[in-house]
């Protein structure tokens, strides 16, 4: 993976995904008095991933706060304390769970700033492991952004990489709007270098590696999958880049357009499920502008098949996009031009 | 405990301050059927005693989390009535500058953290404000106003026992009016007393005399004080009536006249006036000034409010308007 020039000189350090979120949590409390977490068993836990293990010692009761199992308070108790000056750090156990917590998030957190003609802002961190992989089945495994990018008001980060675990939550947290960040829970044990101290804007995507022939858009766990399958393509002399927009609110379009532009053919990869999906919103922004007329194929879009996720392993495998499959979406697409 | 009516600057401020959110909500009823202004509009009509008894037992940065029944509240927590008119009327002056309307008025300058259009929303943005004021130390203590429909909402209990087992500074304060919409509580609860809920959670509830102002101010400053002095929360039940409809679309179809006229014999403001009188700290003519003072107010306000410009309009307005900027 070609390191982000935001990157480079810097004091660069190996560590898991889970270690950069739990290494910026522990920085951001150490030097700003208002960050707090909150979340139901991430004190002596740790958190359902042990994301948030440590901190209760190190920062105590009433800075890591252990709750009762109550979506909506937390998130709801979040907006208030975002509201009066703090810098609460919500961590739901399961991405799944922002059903419990819907008003909150969608109607109160996303709207307050606007409805309120800017009187007030609501810096609140929502962080939340997504997507499937772990047998968890239908209800703790769905990846559920597009949901978000539909309510104008919160942001959407979806970390791809340690670094970018650790440089956009540091983002979120110094935000004043609402941030959901979708951290996925295949990806907390991956290693990588992460710059210390990083810091990667919202809306800025990354292009994970350049080739000629054609572009995927991929985000969260998908990136690291097309990468995999970008190295096995480029050995049959296909050559592919890569984007990640790593935030789909906001989003960079202009990046994504210009990298679909370059190569005329776009592969679209994502988790989520297929039908309203982010990347079909990709799609319409290649349709609806003159990147249009650069595109030498259809679109074409790799998402997860239009099903609740199953338990069983080779479901659960079945029902999401793999390496082979970008591999050979990726060949047909090539072929096809 | 003070007694309210026996105080004559005390007495003139509870007066004129019902007055006002009365007048407030009597005009803007009326700009509204004459269609001068749009949208739609929950009145609190009836209920002034319950809003202004509540807030008179809090210091000035005190909070309040409100509901889309919520001009009362506004007015008793200190807004300016200009602004609030202006949003009504959907101008660029208004409080949320023609963005919100109604139901979102907020003002944040006087502690109110605004109303809400989702009914039990605001309940754990009171908590979590509470929360902020624990951990500062500030000593402020929030009023989150709810309604009888609120409390059958999961975000009321969920917020409740939050604030219990954290032992927040924070008051609930539900407003039973009788009826979520055409909802009666008599239907929709199988509890004699909401404020009974509040043991399950384990902390005090308490029920009032809604419509009797100083019952309201003195069950709330208990409350406050216990919440201040960090012993947790409190419900307090004001058990009132609305007079008008739900909204602009109730026809009234789930209740007699004859029970609105009855608690319409029960009004909040002509009982403290009487009791004002009875304890002779203001005459007739004083009585008479405060009521003057607020038609007088409002007036002023739609005045001012409707010489202003419209909202803006443009979408770059609009778009620019969704986030806030991160100051420098």
């Amino acid at each position: 993976m070609t390191a982000a020039p935001e990157m480079i000189n810097a004091d660069v350090r190996e560590m898991t995904y889970a270690e950069a979120v739990r290494e910026t949590l522990a920085d951001l409390m150490d030097t700003d008095e208002r960050v707090l977490l909150m979340g139901g068993v991430i004190g002596v836990y740790g958190g359902a991933f042990g994301v948030t293990t440590g901190l209760l010692e190190r920062f105590g009761r009433e800075r890591v706060r252990d709750t009762p199992i109550s979506e909506t308070a937390i998130v709801g108790a979040g907006v208030g304390a975002a509201l009066c000056g703090q810098r609460p750090v919500v961590e739901l156990q399961f991405s799944d769970f922002v059903t419990c917590a819907m008003d909150q998030i969608v109607n109160q957190a996303a709207k307050i700033h606007f409805m309120l003609g800017g009187a007030a802002q609501v810096p609140l961190v929502i962080r939340a492991p997504a997507g499937s992989g772990t047998g968890a089945a239908a209800q703790h495994s769905q990846s559920l952004e597009a949901w978000f990018a539909h309510v104008p008001g919160i942001k959407v980060v979806m970390p791809a990489t340690p670094a970018d675990a650790m440089g956009l939550l540091r983002a979120a947290v110094a935000d004043p709007n609402p941030v959901l960040v979708l951290e996925h829970k295949l990806l907390y044990k991956e290693r990588g270098a992460v710059p210390s101290g990083h810091h990667v804007p919202l809306g800025k995507a990354a292009v994970r590696r350049r080739g000629g022939d054609l572009t995927i858009v991929a985000t969260s766990v998908m990136v690291g999958r097309s990468l995999a399958a970008a190295d096995e393509l480029a050995a049959e002399g296909i050559e592919v880049t890569v984007v990640d927009p790593r935030t789909i609110t906001p989003l960079d379009e202009a990046t994504i357009l210009a990298e679909v532009a370059a190569t005329g053919k776009a592969l679209l990869v994502q988790e989520g499920v297929r039908t309203g999906g982010f990347v079909a919103e990709i799609a319409a922004r290649i349709a609806e502008t003159d990147t249009f007329h650069a595109l030498k194929a259809p679109v074409v879009r790799l998402c997860g098949l239009d099903v609740p996720m199953p338990y069983a392993p080779e479901l659960e495998k079945a029902a999401v996009p793999q390496v082979p499959d970008i591999v050979a979406a990726a060949r047909q697409l090539q072929k096809g031009a | 405990m003070r007694d309210l009516a026996k105080e004559p600057e005390a007495a003139r401020q509870a007066l004129r301050t019902m007055w006002t959110a009365r007048r407030f909500e009597e005009a803007v009823d009326q700009l509204f059927a004459r269609g001068l202004m749009h949208g739609t509009m929950h009145l609190s009509i009836g209920q002034e005693a319950s809003a202004v008894g509540t807030c008179l037992a809090l210091r000035p940065d005190d909070l309040i989390t409100s509901t889309h029944r919520g001009h009362s509240h506004c007015v008793a927590k200190g807004a300016d009535l200009t602004r609030m008119m202006a949003e009504l009327l959907a101008k660029d002056t208004g409080y949320c500058r023609g963005r919100g309307g109604s139901m979102h008025i907020a003002d944040v300058a006087t502690g109110n953290l605004g109303a809400n259009g989702i009914v039990g929303g605001g309940i754990p943005i009171a908590v979590g404000a509470a929360l902020a004021q624990q951990l500062s130390g500030s000593g402020r203590v929030v009023i989150a106003f709810f309604g009888d429909g609120a409390a059958n909402e999961g975000a009321f209990h969920e917020a409740a026992n939050l604030a219990a087992v954290w032992e927040l500074p924070v008051v609930f304060v539900c407003e039973n009016n009788h009826y979520g919409m055409s909802m009666s509580a008599d239907e929709a609860f199988a509890i004699e007393n909401i404020s009974s809920r509040a043991a399950a959670y384990g902390f005090p509830g308490i029920t009032v005399d809604g419509n009797d102002l100083q019952e309201v101010y003195e069950a709330v400053s208990a409350a406050v004080d216990r919440a201040r002095a960090g012993d947790g929360p409190t419900l307090v039940e004001n058990v009132t009536y609305r007079w008008k409809g739900h909204s602009k679309s109730d026809k009234n179809l789930y209740r007699t006249r004859e029970e609105i006229a009855e608690w319409q014999g029960r009004d909040p403001i002509a009982r403290f006036e009487h009791a004002v009188r009875g304890a002779g700290s203001l005459d007739d003519v004083e009585i008479e000034a405060a009521r003057k003072e607020a038609t007088h107010d409002i007036r002023e306000a739609i005045r001012t409010a409707n010489a202003a410009p419209p909202a803006l309009a443009g979408r770059d307005v609009l778009l620019g308007a969704v986030y806030a900027e991160a100051s420098a």
